[in-house]
């Protein structure tokens, strides 16, 4: 954040449009990068659930938090998937519990 | 074919970016620091070098006259009469709009090679049959861009596509860089610009009314002798294209009243 931006948001006022410009450009290029006339939104929607499908078989997801997203960076495009895990299958409480305390126990079985 | 002869495309994608300004201009560069240079209009469907160059009333036969056998090479070319280094060569006429083929125009550029040290293809807008006709020609290329959204979209295209062919290098040249906006932050930022396009940065080119009134009279800046900032920009990126150790031109040493000065205080960062 620049002097500039500190000032505009102390004051409520819009950013720089340079901003605004760069982080729309970022977006359109992610998408325009992995060729959208082969990966539409459509596919990336089917591709999402088939993801979550194969990984829910071994894994319970916390659908809430699921984020699937296209990143690009350096000219290369990522699929990026972030899928927070309640549980395993067999209903250990494996993964969090080993490392931590109860309390975090009880925040998992919420 | 000689070895040392550098054919490059200058190409952006978007039109009206300054890709035949910037040929002009860097034609007449190249040539006066002593480098024999042709400059290929490639964009032959609504060819402006020549009138760039000043050039429109001594066109006779075009490249395709030459492959044809119509003529010879040397009549095909048109001599700068006050550069005599520099030579143009349309590569068709704009009736005949669907002639070329990629190996048409690496012919040209073959036999241009044993005659120039620089060859420059003003590439036509757009990503089909005329930009990759004029890639088929091509070992380096310049892509020509702007701080503006459309024109840096358009350019990720083709150097998506240049990606994919065995030109290298490929060098970035912004263009009509305004350092007033940039500093109030109301412009892409050459930063920005480049660190989208990931590219090497041949240079910049300041936003100048130079430019307009050069384009009128058919004399590029870098023919005459005034000063202007364009001017200065295009000297500095056909000194860097010739391989110099120079420093690209900052637009933050551009503008120095105070008001820029204030601005570039803002744009400190702060967190
Ligand atoms: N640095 C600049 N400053 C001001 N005007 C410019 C500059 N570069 C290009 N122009 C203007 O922009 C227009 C398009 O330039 P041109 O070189 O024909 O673009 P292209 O060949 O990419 O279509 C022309 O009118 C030209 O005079
Ligand atoms: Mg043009």
């Amino acid at each position: 954040m620049t002097l500039r931006d500190l000032i505009n948001k102390l004051l409520g006022r819009e950013t720089a449009s340079a901003n605004t410009a760069r982080e729309r450009l970022q977006l359109v290029l992610a998408h325009d990068r992995v060729d959208m006339s082969s990966l539409t939104t459509d596919l990336l929607d089917k591709m999402r659930k088939e993801i979550l499908d194969v990984v829910a078989k071994y894994v319970e997801i916390d659908f809430e938090e699921v984020a699937v997203s296209l990143e690009t960076e350096d000219r290369m495009t990522a699929l990026v998937a972030n899928l927070p895990i309640k549980r395993t299958i067999s209903g250990e409480i494996q993964f969090k519990k080993d490392v931590k305390n109860d309390k975090n126990d009880k925040d998992i079985k919420k | 074919m000689s070895e040392n002869t550098r054919t490059i495309l200058i190409c952006s994608g978007k039109g009206g970016v300054g890709k035949t300004t910037l040929t002009a201009n860097l034609g007449i560069a190249l040539a006066n620091s002593g480098a024999t240079t042709a400059v290929l209009d490639a964009d032959f469907g609504l060819r402006n070098l020549d009138l760039l160059l000043g050039l429109e009333n001594r066109i006779i036969y075009t490249a395709q006259d030459v492959l044809d056998k119509n003529c010879r090479l040397e009549q095909a070319l048109v001599r700068h009469k006050k550069e005599p280094n520099l030579a143009l060569l349309p590569a068709g006429d704009p009736r005949m709009l669907d002639w070329m083929k990629p190996e048409d125009m690496k012919k040209i550029s073959e036999l241009l090679s044993e005659k120039f040290d620089f060859v420059l293809v003003d590439c036509p807008a757009g990503v089909e049959d005329g930009f990759k006709n004029a890639l088929a020609a091509c070992q380096e290329a310049i892509v020509v861009t702007n701080p503006e959204l459309s024109a840096v979209r358009d350019a990720d295209r083709v150097i998506g596509i240049l990606n994919t062919s065995d030109i290298e290098p490929i060098q970035l040249v912004i263009n009509r860089v305004r350092p007033n906006m940039m500093a109030s932050q109301e412009m892409l930022s050459i930063e920005d610009v480049q660190e989208i396009l990931s590219l090497p940065l041949l240079g910049i080119v300041l936003e100048d009314e130079q430019v307009i009134i050069s384009t009128n009279r058919g004399e590029p800046l870098t023919l005459t002798d005034g000063r202007s900032p364009a001017k200065k920009c295009y000297l500095n990126v056909s000194q860097r294209l010739s391989g110099k150790d120079v420093a690209i031109i900052d637009p933050k040493n551009e503008s120095n009243s105070l008001k820029d000065k204030f601005m570039r205080l803002m744009q400190t960062k702060v967190f």
